[in-house]
C-alpha cells in the first residue's frame, strides 16, 4: 500500500460522504515491504471492508487521525455496543448470579455480580432494580449479548459501580457526548465556570447530572441539551446569562 | 542433629492459606506462566505457506473510544466531588504525559520512584529478617533479646562457645 493511498483519503478528510461511496480499492503490497505496520489502514465506524474496496456505510463527515486511522463522524442517537465503552446502564432485572442491565442497546446486558470491585461469594454488592451503573463492555459483538463490567482488568473500580441518588438521568444523542468526552471540549471547559457540579456522560446518549440545589441541577439539564443545537456565540451569550442568574 | 534438621516449616504448613499470602508476586507469576506453558504445548499448529506471511491490511474498529481518544465519563467541577476529581487527574493524566518532552517523562519517572527514606525502611527490615533467617537456634534468643546494639550481640556469643568447650 503506497503513501497514494492515504493521499487519495486525506484529499477527502472533512467531506460529506454518503453510504456506498468507495473511498478506495487497493491492491496488496509486494513481497518484502520494509515497513509492513505502516501500510496497515484502520477503518473506523461508519467504514466497511469489502474485498480490497472500503466503502462507506453511514452518512458524515470523514475524519482522520494520524497516523492511518479513518471514521465518519454521524448523528444518532440509537446506541449500538462496542467493546471497551463506557456507559450509564439501568438495572432491570437479577436473575440469580447475573444482573439485566439496560444500556439503550437492541438487547439487554448483562453484569455478573463478580464484576464489582471486592465482590465474592460470601460478599456480595447491594444493587436493587432500578439502580444506575456505570460500567464498561468487555464482550460486545454482534454475534452474542453484551456483558459489562464494573471494574478494570487490575481490579479496581476507578469510580465505576452503581451510583446515583439525588440527580438527575436524562438522554441526549451521540454526537453530543462525543463533544463532551473530546479532550479539551469547550463545552465542558464552559460547564466548569458556572457552578459546582458533578457529571456522569455514558457512551450510550446518558447523562447523570447533579448540583447542590435542584433548580441548578435542572438549568445544568436544560443547558446540555440545549447546547447541542447552538453555535459558540449562542451559547456564550446563554451561559452569561445563566451567571448572572438571568433564568 | 534435631536442631539443624528442623530449620524449615512443613509443607502441610506452608500451603495453608495465611501462608500462601505472604508469597512474592514474581513467585505467583511464575507459577501462572507454568500454568499456562503447560496448556500452550498441548495445541496444534498448521504451517501454511501462501498464508504464513501475510498479516491483515485494513482492521476494522467499531468503537470510537481509540479514534478521538475520549476521556474518562465522571467529571466533577469546583470540588463538588472530591473522589471524582482526583479520579479525573488520575485517569486523563496519561494523556497528557505523552504531550510532554522526553526530559519531563524521565522526571515523572523519578518523582514516582520510592523515596530514600520509604527505602531505608524497607532495607532495614530486610537485613533483620535476614539475620534471623541465617541465626542458629542456639543464638536466636540473644539476637532477640538485643536487637539494639550489635557489638553486644557479637561480644556475647564467642564467650558462650569458649565456656561450652571446657567442660566437653
Amino acid at each position: 500500500m503506497d503513501s497514494s493511498v492515504h493521499t487519495s483519503l486525506l484529499e477527502r478528510i472533512g467531506d460529506v460522504v454518503l453510504p456506498g461511496d468507495l473511498l478506495f480499492s487497493f491492491s496488496p503490497p509486494e513481497a518484502g515491504d520494509a515497513n509492513p505496520k505502516a501500510d496497515r489502514l484502520i477503518c473506523g465506524p461508519g467504514l466497511r471492508r469489502s474485498g480490497a474496496e472500503i466503502r462507506v456505510c453511514r452518512a458524515g463527515v470523514l475524519k482522520h487521525k494520524q497516523p492511518n486511522m479513518y471514521w465518519v463522524n454521524c448523528q444518532q442517537r440509537r446506541y449500538v455496543p462496542a467493546k471497551g465503552e463506557s456507559v450509564i446502564g439501568i438495572v432491570t432485572a437479577k436473575s440469580g448470579d447475573v444482573f439485566k442491565v439496560d444500556v439503550g442497546g437492541s438487547e439487554q446486558a448483562s453484569l455478573s455480580y463478580l464484576a464489582f470491585e471486592g465482590a465474592t461469594k460470601r460478599n456480595r454488592p447491594n444493587v436493587q432494580v432500578g439502580d444506575l451503573v456505570f460500567g464498561q463492555f468487555t464482550i460486545a459483538n454482534k454475534d452474542m449479548e453484551p456483558e459489562l463490567v464494573c471494574i478494570d482488568s487490575c481490579g479496581r473500580a476507578n469510580g465505576m459501580g452503581v451510583f446515583g441518588g439525588d440527580g438527575l438521568l436524562f438522554k441526549v444523542s451521540l454526537g453530543l457526548v462525543r463533544r463532551l468526552l473530546a479532550p479539551q471540549s469547550d463545552l465542558v471547559s464552559d460547564l466548569e465556570k458556572m457552578f459546582p457540579c458533578e457529571m456522569v456522560v455514558g457512551m450510550n446518549g446518558r447523562v447523570w447530572v447533579k448540583a447542590r440545589t435542584v433548580q441548578h441541577t435542572l438549568i445544568l439539564s436544560n443547558l446540555l441539551e440545549a447546547c447541542e443545537n447552538m453555535s459558540t456565540a449562542q451559547r456564550h451569550t446563554l451561559f452569561r446569562r445563566v451567571a448572572d442568574g438571568g433564568i | 542433629m534435631a536442631n539443624d534438621g528442623g530449620a524449615k516449616l512443613s509443607k502441610n504448613l506452608l500451603r495453608m492459606k495465611f501462608m500462601q499470602r505472604g508469597l512474592d508476586a514474581e513467585v505467583k507469576k511464575q507459577l501462572d506462566e507454568e500454568e499456562k506453558r503447560i496448556i500452550s504445548d498441548e495445541h496444534w499448529f498448521l504451517d501454511l505457506p501462501e498464508l504464513k506471511a501475510k498479516e491483515n491490511h485494513i482492521i476494522e474498529e467499531r468503537s470510537f473510544v481509540p479514534c478521538e481518544d475520549l476521556v474518562y465519563g465522571r467529571m466533577s467541577f469546583k470540588g463538588f466531588n472530591p473522589d471524582v476529581e482526583k479520579l479525573m487527574l488520575l485517569m486523563n493524566a496519561p494523556r497528557e504525559e505523552e504531550d510532554e518532552e522526553e526530559e519531563d517523562e524521565s522526571m515523572n519517572k523519578m518523582e514516582t520512584d520510592i523515596t530514600d527514606e520509604e527505602m531505608a525502611k524497607r532495607y532495614q527490615s530486610l537485613v533483620e529478617s535476614m539475620r534471623k533467617k541465617f541465626a542458629k537456634k542456639r543464638d536466636r534468643s540473644a539476637v532477640s533479646n538485643k536487637e539494639d546494639v550489635n557489638c553486644n550481640v557479637t561480644d556475647d556469643i564467642r564467650p558462650k562457645r569458649a565456656f561450652m568447650k571446657p567442660q566437653d
